[in-house]
Protein backbone atom coordinates (compact mmCIF):
# COMPACT_ATOMS: atom_id res chain seq x y z
CA UNK A 1 0.00 0.00 0.00
CA UNK A 2 1.28 3.17 -1.18
CA UNK A 3 0.84 6.33 1.32
CA UNK A 4 -0.34 8.22 -1.46
CA UNK A 5 -3.31 6.11 -1.93
CA UNK A 6 -4.46 7.82 1.73
CA UNK A 7 -4.74 11.15 0.58
CA UNK A 8 -8.30 11.40 0.16
CA UNK A 9 -8.19 10.56 3.79
CA UNK A 10 -5.83 13.36 4.62
CA UNK A 11 -8.48 16.13 6.01
CA UNK A 12 -9.33 14.15 8.92
CA UNK A 13 -5.82 13.45 9.59
CA UNK A 14 -4.56 16.60 9.28
CA UNK A 15 -7.26 18.36 11.49
CA UNK A 16 -6.58 15.30 14.28
CA UNK A 17 -2.15 16.28 14.09
CA UNK A 18 -3.54 19.99 14.10
CA UNK A 19 -5.90 19.73 17.50
CA UNK A 20 -3.46 17.87 19.02
CA UNK A 21 -0.76 21.17 17.83
CA UNK A 22 -3.72 23.40 19.84
CA UNK A 23 -4.05 20.96 22.81
CA UNK A 24 -0.59 20.95 23.69
CA UNK A 25 0.24 24.65 22.87
CA UNK A 26 -2.86 25.47 25.18
CA UNK A 27 -1.19 23.95 28.03
CA UNK A 28 2.09 26.51 27.67
CA UNK A 29 -0.08 29.32 27.00
CA UNK A 30 -1.27 32.15 29.76
CA UNK A 31 -4.32 33.40 30.98
CA UNK A 32 -3.82 36.63 29.26
CA UNK A 33 -2.63 35.16 25.74
CA UNK A 34 -5.21 32.64 25.36
CA UNK A 35 -6.21 34.29 22.11
CA UNK A 36 -3.48 32.72 21.06
CA UNK A 37 -5.40 29.27 20.98
CA UNK A 38 -8.47 31.16 19.17
CA UNK A 39 -5.80 32.34 16.44
CA UNK A 40 -4.55 28.38 16.52
CA UNK A 41 -8.08 27.26 15.96
CA UNK A 42 -9.00 29.56 13.44
CA UNK A 43 -5.54 28.52 11.48
CA UNK A 44 -6.25 24.87 12.41
CA UNK A 45 -9.96 25.38 10.72
CA UNK A 46 -8.47 26.95 7.95
CA UNK A 47 -5.59 24.42 6.87
CA UNK A 48 -8.27 21.95 7.13
CA UNK A 49 -10.60 23.88 4.68
CA UNK A 50 -7.93 24.04 2.21
CA UNK A 51 -6.63 20.86 2.67
CA UNK A 52 -10.69 19.25 1.90
CA UNK A 53 -10.42 21.88 -1.10
CA UNK A 54 -7.28 20.06 -2.12
CA UNK A 55 -7.88 16.99 -1.98
CA UNK A 56 -11.42 17.30 -3.50
CA UNK A 57 -12.28 14.51 -6.00
CA UNK A 58 -14.96 14.18 -8.16
CA UNK A 59 -14.77 10.51 -8.25
CA UNK A 60 -15.82 8.06 -5.25
CA UNK A 61 -12.59 6.92 -3.38
CA UNK A 62 -13.20 3.50 -1.39
CA UNK A 63 -10.54 3.00 1.71
CA UNK A 64 -9.34 1.34 4.30
CA UNK A 65 -10.43 -2.16 3.57
CA UNK A 66 -14.46 -0.27 2.29
CA UNK A 67 -14.38 1.19 5.91
CA UNK A 68 -14.09 4.95 4.64
CA UNK A 69 -15.17 6.81 1.38
CA UNK A 70 -14.19 10.06 0.01
CA UNK A 71 -17.04 11.53 -2.83
CA UNK A 72 -18.32 14.52 -3.81
CA UNK A 73 -21.10 14.59 -0.81
CA UNK A 74 -18.85 14.00 1.56
CA UNK A 75 -16.77 17.16 0.49
CA UNK A 76 -19.61 19.24 0.39
CA UNK A 77 -20.93 18.44 3.62
CA UNK A 78 -17.23 18.41 5.47
CA UNK A 79 -16.67 21.90 4.18
CA UNK A 80 -19.68 23.41 5.08
CA UNK A 81 -18.87 21.55 8.94
CA UNK A 82 -15.68 23.01 8.84
CA UNK A 83 -17.24 26.54 7.63
CA UNK A 84 -19.95 26.92 10.20
CA UNK A 85 -17.56 26.09 13.04
CA UNK A 86 -15.58 28.47 12.27
CA UNK A 87 -18.13 30.81 12.28
CA UNK A 88 -19.27 29.69 15.34
CA UNK A 89 -15.85 30.20 16.73
CA UNK A 90 -16.06 34.05 15.82
CA UNK A 91 -19.37 34.39 17.08
CA UNK A 92 -18.27 33.02 20.80
CA UNK A 93 -14.99 34.68 21.12
CA UNK A 94 -16.32 37.97 22.96
CA UNK A 95 -19.04 36.11 24.79
CA UNK A 96 -16.41 33.55 25.79
CA UNK A 97 -14.21 36.86 27.14
CA UNK A 98 -16.77 38.43 29.11
CA UNK A 99 -17.79 35.43 30.91
CA UNK A 100 -14.60 33.91 31.94
CA UNK A 101 -14.87 31.00 30.21
CA UNK A 102 -12.47 31.79 27.41
CA UNK A 103 -10.69 28.48 27.57
CA UNK A 104 -8.75 25.86 25.73
CA UNK A 105 -11.43 23.21 26.21
CA UNK A 106 -14.00 25.03 24.35
CA UNK A 107 -11.81 25.34 21.29
CA UNK A 108 -10.63 21.50 21.44
CA UNK A 109 -13.60 19.81 22.52
CA UNK A 110 -15.21 21.77 19.21
CA UNK A 111 -12.26 20.54 17.24
CA UNK A 112 -12.77 17.04 17.91
CA UNK A 113 -16.24 16.96 17.91
CA UNK A 114 -15.66 18.68 13.96
CA UNK A 115 -13.87 15.29 13.26
CA UNK A 116 -16.43 13.32 14.59
CA UNK A 117 -18.52 14.99 12.22
CA UNK A 118 -16.16 14.55 9.42
CA UNK A 119 -15.43 10.70 10.09
CA UNK A 120 -18.94 9.88 9.75
CA UNK A 121 -19.67 11.73 6.86
CA UNK A 122 -16.77 9.90 5.22
CA UNK A 123 -18.17 6.79 7.43
CA UNK A 124 -18.65 3.36 5.03
CA UNK A 125 -18.96 1.01 7.25
CA UNK A 126 -21.34 0.59 11.06
CA UNK A 127 -18.06 0.74 12.38
CA UNK A 128 -16.67 3.78 11.59
CA UNK A 129 -20.00 5.51 11.67
CA UNK A 130 -20.48 4.10 15.47
CA UNK A 131 -16.58 5.78 15.63
CA UNK A 132 -17.24 9.30 14.67
CA UNK A 133 -20.58 9.48 16.18
CA UNK A 134 -18.81 8.78 19.77
CA UNK A 135 -15.97 11.26 19.04
CA UNK A 136 -19.31 13.76 17.91
CA UNK A 137 -21.16 12.85 21.33
CA UNK A 138 -19.01 12.72 23.54
CA UNK A 139 -17.13 16.22 22.40
CA UNK A 140 -20.73 17.58 23.08
CA UNK A 141 -21.44 16.17 26.31
CA UNK A 142 -17.90 17.65 27.88
CA UNK A 143 -19.08 20.86 25.88
CA UNK A 144 -22.45 21.19 27.33
CA UNK A 145 -21.12 21.07 30.57
CA UNK A 146 -18.05 23.16 30.17
CA UNK A 147 -19.24 25.60 32.44
CA UNK A 148 -18.39 23.99 35.64
CA UNK A 149 -19.98 26.22 37.78
CA UNK A 150 -23.94 26.18 36.05
CA UNK A 151 -25.90 24.08 37.50
CA UNK A 152 -28.37 24.20 34.67
CA UNK A 153 -25.71 23.19 32.29
CA UNK A 154 -24.35 20.40 34.26
CA UNK A 155 -28.20 19.45 34.76
CA UNK A 156 -28.65 19.64 30.94
CA UNK A 157 -25.34 17.59 30.21
CA UNK A 158 -26.45 14.94 32.20
CA UNK A 159 -29.94 15.12 30.43
CA UNK A 160 -27.86 14.72 27.12
CA UNK A 161 -25.44 12.02 28.31
CA UNK A 162 -28.23 9.71 29.18
CA UNK A 163 -30.54 10.11 26.17
CA UNK A 164 -27.38 10.05 24.06
CA UNK A 165 -26.32 6.77 25.55
CA UNK A 166 -29.39 5.02 24.91
CA UNK A 167 -29.39 6.15 21.22
CA UNK A 168 -26.19 4.56 20.87
CA UNK A 169 -26.95 1.60 22.71
CA UNK A 170 -30.42 1.35 20.45
CA UNK A 171 -28.44 1.70 17.04
CA UNK A 172 -25.71 -0.29 18.62
CA UNK A 173 -28.14 -3.35 19.48
CA UNK A 174 -29.68 -2.31 15.70
CA UNK A 175 -26.40 -2.46 14.09
CA UNK A 176 -25.66 -5.94 15.94
CA UNK A 177 -29.24 -7.74 14.20
CA UNK A 178 -28.08 -6.66 10.95
CA UNK A 179 -24.65 -7.66 11.18
CA UNK A 180 -25.88 -10.94 12.14
CA UNK A 181 -28.28 -11.09 9.19
CA UNK A 182 -26.27 -9.82 6.62
CA UNK A 183 -22.84 -11.05 7.73
CA UNK A 184 -21.34 -7.64 7.45
CA UNK A 185 -20.94 -3.88 8.38
CA UNK A 186 -20.20 -2.56 5.49
CA UNK A 187 -23.00 -0.51 3.57
CA UNK A 188 -22.71 -1.37 0.01
CA UNK A 189 -21.75 -5.19 1.14
CA UNK A 190 -25.27 -4.91 2.92
CA UNK A 191 -27.01 -3.67 0.26
CA UNK A 192 -25.68 -6.26 -1.61
CA UNK A 193 -26.52 -8.77 0.74
CA UNK A 194 -30.56 -7.83 0.89
CA UNK A 195 -30.54 -7.33 -3.26
CA UNK A 196 -28.72 -11.29 -3.88
CA UNK A 197 -30.52 -12.87 -0.73
CA UNK A 198 -33.98 -11.52 -1.00
CA UNK A 199 -35.11 -14.36 1.77
CA UNK A 200 -33.00 -12.13 4.89
CA UNK A 201 -35.96 -9.55 3.77
CA UNK A 202 -37.87 -10.60 6.90
CA UNK A 203 -38.60 -9.84 10.97
CA UNK A 204 -35.13 -9.92 12.22
CA UNK A 205 -33.67 -7.47 9.50
CA UNK A 206 -36.50 -4.98 9.87
CA UNK A 207 -36.25 -5.46 14.07
CA UNK A 208 -32.51 -4.51 13.39
CA UNK A 209 -33.54 -1.57 11.23
CA UNK A 210 -36.09 -0.31 13.78
CA UNK A 211 -33.22 0.37 16.22
CA UNK A 212 -31.08 1.92 13.86
CA UNK A 213 -33.86 4.09 12.91
CA UNK A 214 -34.06 5.13 16.96
CA UNK A 215 -30.92 5.79 17.07
CA UNK A 216 -31.02 7.97 14.18
CA UNK A 217 -34.37 10.10 15.68
CA UNK A 218 -32.14 10.55 19.32
CA UNK A 219 -29.40 11.85 17.10
CA UNK A 220 -31.67 14.17 14.55
CA UNK A 221 -33.79 15.04 17.78
CA UNK A 222 -36.99 13.92 16.36
CA UNK A 223 -40.31 13.21 18.13
CA UNK A 224 -40.74 11.03 19.87
CA UNK A 225 -37.27 11.06 20.68
CA UNK A 226 -36.45 14.95 21.30
CA UNK A 227 -36.85 14.97 24.88
CA UNK A 228 -33.05 16.13 25.35
CA UNK A 229 -32.97 18.92 22.75
CA UNK A 230 -34.87 22.06 24.00
CA UNK A 231 -33.05 21.33 27.11
CA UNK A 232 -30.03 21.14 26.32
CA UNK A 233 -30.42 24.12 23.94
CA UNK A 234 -31.31 26.20 26.88
CA UNK A 235 -29.14 25.04 29.62
CA UNK A 236 -25.98 25.24 27.79
CA UNK A 237 -23.99 27.92 27.01
CA UNK A 238 -24.88 30.22 24.17
CA UNK A 239 -21.78 29.50 22.20
CA UNK A 240 -21.98 25.33 23.19
CA UNK A 241 -25.72 25.42 21.74
CA UNK A 242 -24.88 27.68 18.82
CA UNK A 243 -22.31 24.29 18.30
CA UNK A 244 -25.00 21.57 18.90
CA UNK A 245 -27.62 23.11 16.55
CA UNK A 246 -25.22 23.30 13.79
CA UNK A 247 -22.50 20.87 13.09
CA UNK A 248 -24.42 17.93 14.65
CA UNK A 249 -27.22 18.54 12.36
CA UNK A 250 -24.89 17.93 9.13
CA UNK A 251 -23.56 14.62 10.85
CA UNK A 252 -27.43 13.32 11.66
CA UNK A 253 -28.05 13.80 7.84
CA UNK A 254 -24.60 11.88 7.41
CA UNK A 255 -26.19 9.04 9.83
CA UNK A 256 -29.38 8.68 8.18
CA UNK A 257 -28.11 9.36 3.98
CA UNK A 258 -25.23 6.64 4.10
CA UNK A 259 -27.37 4.13 6.42
CA UNK A 260 -30.93 4.11 4.74
CA UNK A 261 -29.94 5.48 1.16
CA UNK A 262 -26.28 3.43 0.70
CA UNK A 263 -27.18 0.72 2.62
CA UNK A 264 -30.91 -0.17 3.16
CA UNK A 265 -32.31 1.53 -0.13
CA UNK A 266 -33.28 -1.93 -0.87
CA UNK A 267 -35.94 -2.06 1.85
CA UNK A 268 -37.21 1.50 1.16
CA UNK A 269 -40.53 0.63 1.58
CA UNK A 270 -39.68 -0.76 5.58
CA UNK A 271 -37.93 2.56 6.64
CA UNK A 272 -40.42 4.75 4.72
CA UNK A 273 -43.56 4.46 7.32
CA UNK A 274 -40.80 4.79 10.36
CA UNK A 275 -39.37 7.94 8.82
CA UNK A 276 -42.65 9.46 7.95
CA UNK A 277 -44.20 8.91 11.90
CA UNK A 278 -40.98 10.62 12.80
CA UNK A 279 -41.61 13.36 10.31
CA UNK A 280 -44.75 13.97 10.87
CA UNK A 281 -44.79 14.09 14.40
CA UNK A 282 -41.67 16.66 14.45
CA UNK A 283 -43.41 18.64 12.38
CA UNK A 284 -46.28 19.07 14.24
CA UNK A 285 -45.04 19.32 17.89
CA UNK A 286 -42.12 20.88 16.99
CA UNK A 287 -44.00 23.91 15.67
CA UNK A 288 -46.91 24.43 17.81
CA UNK A 289 -45.08 23.71 21.06
CA UNK A 290 -42.58 26.60 19.67
CA UNK A 291 -45.15 29.01 19.89
CA UNK A 292 -45.18 28.45 23.69
CA UNK A 293 -41.95 29.31 24.46
CA UNK A 294 -40.83 32.63 26.22
CA UNK A 295 -36.90 31.73 26.32
CA UNK A 296 -35.38 32.16 22.29
CA UNK A 297 -32.82 29.06 22.91
CA UNK A 298 -35.61 27.05 23.74
CA UNK A 299 -38.21 28.63 21.21
CA UNK A 300 -35.15 27.71 18.23
CA UNK A 301 -35.37 24.14 19.50
CA UNK A 302 -38.13 23.43 19.30
CA UNK A 303 -38.24 25.15 16.10
CA UNK A 304 -35.11 22.67 14.94
CA UNK A 305 -37.38 19.90 15.78
CA UNK A 306 -39.65 21.24 13.03
CA UNK A 307 -37.02 21.54 10.66
CA UNK A 308 -35.76 18.39 11.41
CA UNK A 309 -39.16 17.08 10.41
CA UNK A 310 -38.64 18.75 6.93
CA UNK A 311 -35.00 16.97 6.72
CA UNK A 312 -36.43 13.62 7.40
CA UNK A 313 -39.69 14.56 5.25
CA UNK A 314 -37.25 14.45 2.24
CA UNK A 315 -35.16 11.70 2.73
CA UNK A 316 -38.81 9.63 3.09
CA UNK A 317 -39.61 10.51 -0.64
CA UNK A 318 -36.53 8.30 -1.37
CA UNK A 319 -36.05 9.96 -4.58
CA UNK A 320 -32.57 11.91 -5.91
CA UNK A 321 -34.90 14.83 -5.84
CA UNK A 322 -35.85 14.27 -1.98
CA UNK A 323 -32.22 13.32 -1.36
CA UNK A 324 -30.82 16.37 -3.08
CA UNK A 325 -33.99 18.71 -0.88
CA UNK A 326 -32.85 17.51 2.38
CA UNK A 327 -29.14 18.39 1.30
CA UNK A 328 -30.35 21.92 0.31
CA UNK A 329 -31.97 21.87 3.94
CA UNK A 330 -29.73 21.26 5.80
CA UNK A 331 -27.07 22.61 4.49
CA UNK A 332 -28.92 26.13 4.50
CA UNK A 333 -30.55 25.35 7.74
CA UNK A 334 -27.30 25.67 9.70
CA UNK A 335 -26.04 28.34 7.65
CA UNK A 336 -29.17 30.23 9.17
CA UNK A 337 -29.08 28.39 12.69
CA UNK A 338 -25.66 29.97 13.16
CA UNK A 339 -26.81 33.43 12.15
CA UNK A 340 -29.74 33.30 14.16
CA UNK A 341 -27.55 32.28 17.78
CA UNK A 342 -24.53 34.17 16.62
CA UNK A 343 -27.07 36.65 17.34
CA UNK A 344 -28.31 35.39 21.06
CA UNK A 345 -24.55 35.12 21.78
CA UNK A 346 -24.06 38.97 20.88
CA UNK A 347 -26.91 40.45 22.95
CA UNK A 348 -25.57 38.57 26.29
CA UNK A 349 -23.40 40.41 27.65
CA UNK A 350 -20.88 40.68 31.02
CA UNK A 351 -23.22 38.50 33.47
CA UNK A 352 -26.74 38.78 31.83
CA UNK A 353 -27.63 35.98 29.67
CA UNK A 354 -29.84 37.40 26.65
CA UNK A 355 -32.56 34.01 26.89
CA UNK A 356 -35.73 36.05 26.68
CA UNK A 357 -37.85 37.28 23.80
CA UNK A 358 -38.43 39.74 25.47
CA UNK A 359 -34.84 40.51 25.53
CA UNK A 360 -35.27 41.72 21.81
CA UNK A 361 -37.79 44.44 22.52
CA UNK A 362 -36.89 47.67 20.33
CA UNK A 363 -33.37 45.79 18.95
CA UNK A 364 -34.46 48.20 15.86
CA UNK A 365 -33.91 51.67 18.29
CA UNK A 366 -30.85 50.49 19.63
CA UNK A 367 -28.69 48.91 17.00
CA UNK A 368 -31.04 48.66 13.45
CA UNK A 369 -28.08 46.86 11.48
CA UNK A 370 -28.10 44.14 13.88
CA UNK A 371 -31.96 43.94 14.32
CA UNK A 372 -31.97 43.73 10.42
CA UNK A 373 -29.56 41.29 10.19
CA UNK A 374 -31.59 38.78 12.79
CA UNK A 375 -34.79 40.13 10.53
CA UNK A 376 -32.94 37.88 7.45
CA UNK A 377 -32.37 34.81 9.52
CA UNK A 378 -36.39 34.44 10.99
CA UNK A 379 -37.77 35.60 7.51
CA UNK A 380 -35.25 32.85 6.65
CA UNK A 381 -36.17 30.08 9.10
CA UNK A 382 -39.65 31.26 8.42
CA UNK A 383 -39.51 30.45 4.75
CA UNK A 384 -40.41 34.20 3.91
CA UNK A 385 -39.64 34.69 -0.59
CA UNK A 386 -36.70 35.43 -1.25
CA UNK A 387 -34.83 34.29 1.61
CA UNK A 388 -33.66 31.11 1.45
CA UNK A 389 -35.62 29.12 3.95
CA UNK A 390 -38.37 29.66 1.24
CA UNK A 391 -36.62 27.28 -1.07
CA UNK A 392 -35.46 24.98 0.96
CA UNK A 393 -38.72 24.14 1.59
CA UNK A 394 -40.14 24.42 -1.55
CA UNK A 395 -37.59 22.12 -3.12
CA UNK A 396 -39.07 19.43 0.07
CA UNK A 397 -42.53 20.04 -0.96
CA UNK A 398 -42.03 19.57 -4.42
CA UNK A 399 -40.10 16.23 -4.15
CA UNK A 400 -42.63 15.15 -1.46
CA UNK A 401 -45.48 15.60 -4.24
CA UNK A 402 -43.19 13.89 -6.90
CA UNK A 403 -43.31 11.15 -4.60
CA UNK A 404 -47.20 10.95 -4.63
CA UNK A 405 -48.08 12.42 -1.20
CA UNK A 406 -50.40 15.35 -2.03
CA UNK A 407 -51.65 15.10 2.07
CA UNK A 408 -48.19 15.42 3.31
CA UNK A 409 -47.29 18.18 1.17
CA UNK A 410 -50.64 19.95 2.73
CA UNK A 411 -49.40 19.49 5.86
CA UNK A 412 -45.80 20.63 6.11
CA UNK A 413 -47.48 24.23 4.37
CA UNK A 414 -49.55 24.22 7.31
CA UNK A 415 -46.48 23.86 9.34
CA UNK A 416 -44.36 26.49 7.48
CA UNK A 417 -47.41 28.79 8.28
CA UNK A 418 -47.76 27.80 12.13
CA UNK A 419 -44.02 28.27 12.62
CA UNK A 420 -44.14 31.64 10.61
CA UNK A 421 -46.11 32.99 13.39
CA UNK A 422 -43.34 32.21 15.98
CA UNK A 423 -40.36 33.77 13.89
CA UNK A 424 -42.32 36.71 12.40
CA UNK A 425 -42.76 37.55 16.64
CA UNK A 426 -39.31 37.96 16.99
CA UNK A 427 -39.38 40.50 14.47
CA UNK A 428 -42.44 42.33 15.72
CA UNK A 429 -40.77 42.65 19.54
CA UNK A 430 -37.64 43.87 17.51
CA UNK A 431 -39.59 46.42 15.60
CA UNK A 432 -42.43 47.43 17.37
CA UNK A 433 -42.11 47.26 20.83
CA UNK A 434 -40.31 49.67 22.71
CA UNK A 435 -37.00 48.89 24.23
CA UNK A 436 -36.31 47.80 28.28
CA UNK A 437 -32.74 49.12 27.80
CA UNK A 438 -31.19 51.41 25.85
CA UNK A 439 -26.94 50.32 25.31
CA UNK A 440 -26.00 49.43 21.71
CA UNK A 441 -24.82 46.14 20.68
CA UNK A 442 -21.10 45.93 21.16
CA UNK A 443 -19.33 43.73 19.14
CA UNK A 444 -15.88 43.45 17.09
CA UNK A 445 -15.34 44.33 13.59
CA UNK A 446 -14.27 40.68 12.55
CA UNK A 447 -17.53 39.21 14.38
CA UNK A 448 -19.98 42.34 13.04
CA UNK A 449 -18.47 41.49 9.34
CA UNK A 450 -18.84 37.91 9.66
CA UNK A 451 -22.14 38.20 11.12
CA UNK A 452 -23.46 40.60 8.25
CA UNK A 453 -21.77 38.39 5.70
CA UNK A 454 -23.99 35.34 7.13
CA UNK A 455 -27.06 37.38 7.25
CA UNK A 456 -26.28 38.56 3.71
CA UNK A 457 -25.64 34.86 2.56
CA UNK A 458 -29.29 34.28 3.71
CA UNK A 459 -30.43 36.46 0.90
CA UNK A 460 -28.01 35.53 -1.37
CA UNK A 461 -28.52 31.87 -1.63
CA UNK A 462 -32.28 32.74 -2.04
CA UNK A 463 -31.96 35.11 -4.25
CA UNK A 464 -29.96 33.35 -6.58
CA UNK A 465 -31.05 29.27 -5.18
CA UNK A 466 -29.66 27.44 -8.68
CA UNK A 467 -26.02 26.61 -8.03
CA UNK A 468 -27.08 25.17 -4.68
CA UNK A 469 -29.57 23.28 -5.39
CA UNK A 470 -27.44 21.90 -8.76
CA UNK A 471 -24.95 20.96 -6.64
CA UNK A 472 -26.86 19.03 -4.32
CA UNK A 473 -28.15 17.09 -6.82
CA UNK A 474 -25.17 16.55 -8.97
CA UNK A 475 -22.51 15.34 -5.48
CA UNK A 476 -26.01 12.68 -4.76
CA UNK A 477 -26.18 11.96 -8.28
CA UNK B 1 -27.90 -27.62 23.35
CA UNK B 2 -27.39 -24.43 23.76
CA UNK B 3 -27.60 -22.58 20.48
CA UNK B 4 -27.63 -19.01 18.53
CA UNK B 5 -31.15 -18.23 19.92
CA UNK B 6 -30.63 -18.82 24.01
CA UNK B 7 -27.84 -16.03 23.12
CA UNK B 8 -29.77 -13.82 21.20
CA UNK B 9 -32.67 -14.17 23.99
CA UNK B 10 -29.80 -13.55 27.00
CA UNK B 11 -29.10 -10.57 25.39
CA UNK B 12 -32.43 -9.19 24.63
CA UNK B 13 -33.20 -9.43 28.23
CA UNK B 14 -30.18 -7.89 29.20
CA UNK B 15 -31.12 -5.09 26.76
CA UNK B 16 -34.49 -4.53 28.16
CA UNK B 17 -33.84 -4.80 31.62
CA UNK B 18 -31.23 -2.14 31.06
CA UNK B 19 -33.84 0.32 28.90
CA UNK B 20 -36.08 -0.43 32.23
CA UNK B 21 -33.76 0.28 34.82
CA UNK B 22 -32.96 3.95 32.85
CA UNK B 23 -36.88 4.88 32.87
CA UNK B 24 -38.11 3.31 36.16
CA UNK B 25 -35.34 4.05 38.18
CA UNK B 26 -35.92 7.95 39.67
CA UNK B 27 -33.79 7.67 42.63
CA UNK B 28 -30.00 7.24 41.58
CA UNK B 29 -27.70 8.65 38.94
CA UNK B 30 -25.19 5.97 39.52
CA UNK B 31 -27.93 3.47 39.01
CA UNK B 32 -28.62 5.44 35.45
CA UNK B 33 -24.86 5.28 34.18
CA UNK B 34 -24.88 0.92 35.58
CA UNK B 35 -27.53 0.70 33.34
CA UNK B 36 -26.04 2.25 30.15
CA UNK B 37 -23.12 0.14 30.78
CA UNK B 38 -25.39 -2.94 31.09
CA UNK B 39 -27.58 -1.94 28.02
CA UNK B 40 -23.52 -2.06 25.65
CA UNK B 41 -22.82 -5.43 27.32
CA UNK B 42 -25.94 -6.51 25.70
CA UNK B 43 -24.75 -5.44 22.63
CA UNK B 44 -21.47 -7.24 22.59
CA UNK B 45 -23.13 -10.05 23.99
CA UNK B 46 -25.27 -10.18 20.64
CA UNK B 47 -22.01 -9.44 18.80
CA UNK B 48 -20.12 -12.20 20.04
CA UNK B 49 -23.03 -14.74 19.88
CA UNK B 50 -23.25 -13.47 15.67
CA UNK B 51 -19.68 -13.35 15.36
CA UNK B 52 -19.47 -17.12 16.46
CA UNK B 53 -22.17 -18.15 14.81
CA UNK B 54 -21.17 -16.70 11.13
CA UNK B 55 -17.71 -17.55 11.90
CA UNK B 56 -16.52 -13.73 10.86
CA UNK B 57 -14.29 -12.10 13.67
CA UNK B 58 -15.39 -8.67 12.46
CA UNK B 59 -17.97 -8.54 15.36
CA UNK B 60 -15.25 -9.63 17.81
CA UNK B 61 -13.49 -6.37 16.77
CA UNK B 62 -16.51 -4.35 17.06
CA UNK B 63 -16.61 -5.47 20.69
CA UNK B 64 -13.56 -4.23 21.58
CA UNK B 65 -14.38 -0.80 19.92
CA UNK B 66 -17.36 -1.00 22.06
CA UNK B 67 -15.36 -1.56 25.13
CA UNK B 68 -12.86 1.38 24.73
CA UNK B 69 -15.75 3.47 24.23
CA UNK B 70 -18.12 2.59 26.85
CA UNK B 71 -14.99 3.47 29.44
CA UNK B 72 -14.44 6.83 27.64
CA UNK B 73 -18.43 7.22 27.81
CA UNK B 74 -18.22 5.73 31.76
CA UNK B 75 -15.35 9.01 32.35
CA UNK B 76 -17.74 11.76 31.27
CA UNK B 77 -20.83 10.33 32.49
CA UNK B 78 -19.00 10.03 35.82
CA UNK B 79 -17.45 13.44 35.14
CA UNK B 80 -20.66 15.32 34.32
CA UNK B 81 -21.80 13.71 37.92
CA UNK B 82 -19.52 15.07 39.80
CA UNK B 83 -19.81 18.60 38.20
CA UNK B 84 -23.90 18.06 39.39
CA UNK B 85 -23.11 17.32 42.84
CA UNK B 86 -20.37 20.03 43.36
CA UNK B 87 -23.27 22.43 42.40
CA UNK B 88 -26.38 20.81 44.16
CA UNK B 89 -25.35 18.33 46.68
CA UNK B 90 -27.41 16.12 45.03
CA UNK B 91 -27.44 13.38 42.71
CA UNK B 92 -31.32 12.33 42.79
CA UNK B 93 -32.58 12.37 39.59
CA UNK B 94 -36.18 13.53 40.60
CA UNK B 95 -34.76 16.79 41.09
CA UNK B 96 -32.98 17.38 38.04
CA UNK B 97 -35.98 19.29 36.79
CA UNK B 98 -35.13 22.80 36.71
CA UNK B 99 -36.14 23.37 32.85
CA UNK B 100 -39.69 22.75 31.47
CA UNK B 101 -41.80 23.38 28.51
Amino acid sequence: MNLTDLLPAAPEMTLLGLICVVLLADLFVEDEKRVITFWLTIAALFITGTSLVLTAQETRTVLFDGSYVSDPLSHVLKLTAVGVVAIGFMYARDYLHQNKLFKGEYYVLGLFGLLGTMVMISANSMLTMYLGLETLSLSLFALVAFDRNSATAAESAMKFFVLGAIASGALLYGISWIYGITGSLQFHEISEAIRTNPEINAVPLWFGLAFVIVGIGFKFGAVPFHMWLPDVYQGARSPVTLYIATAPKLAALALTLRILVDGFSGLHEVWQGMIMVLAVLSLVIGNVVAIAQTNIKRMLGYSAIGHVGFILLAVFCGTGQGYAAALFYTLTYVVMAAGSFGMVILLSRQGFEAELLSDFKGLNARSPWFAFMMLFFMFGLAGVPPWVGFFAKLNVISAVLDAGFPGLAVLMVLAAVVGAFYYIRVVWLMYFESAEERAILQAKVDTRFILSLNGLAVLAIGLMPGWLLSLCMRVLG
Amino acid sequence: MIGLQHYLTIAAVLFALSVAGIFINRRNLILLLMCIELMLLAVNFNFIAFSRHLGDETGQIFVFFILTVAAAEAAIGLAILIVIFRSRRTINVRELDSMKG
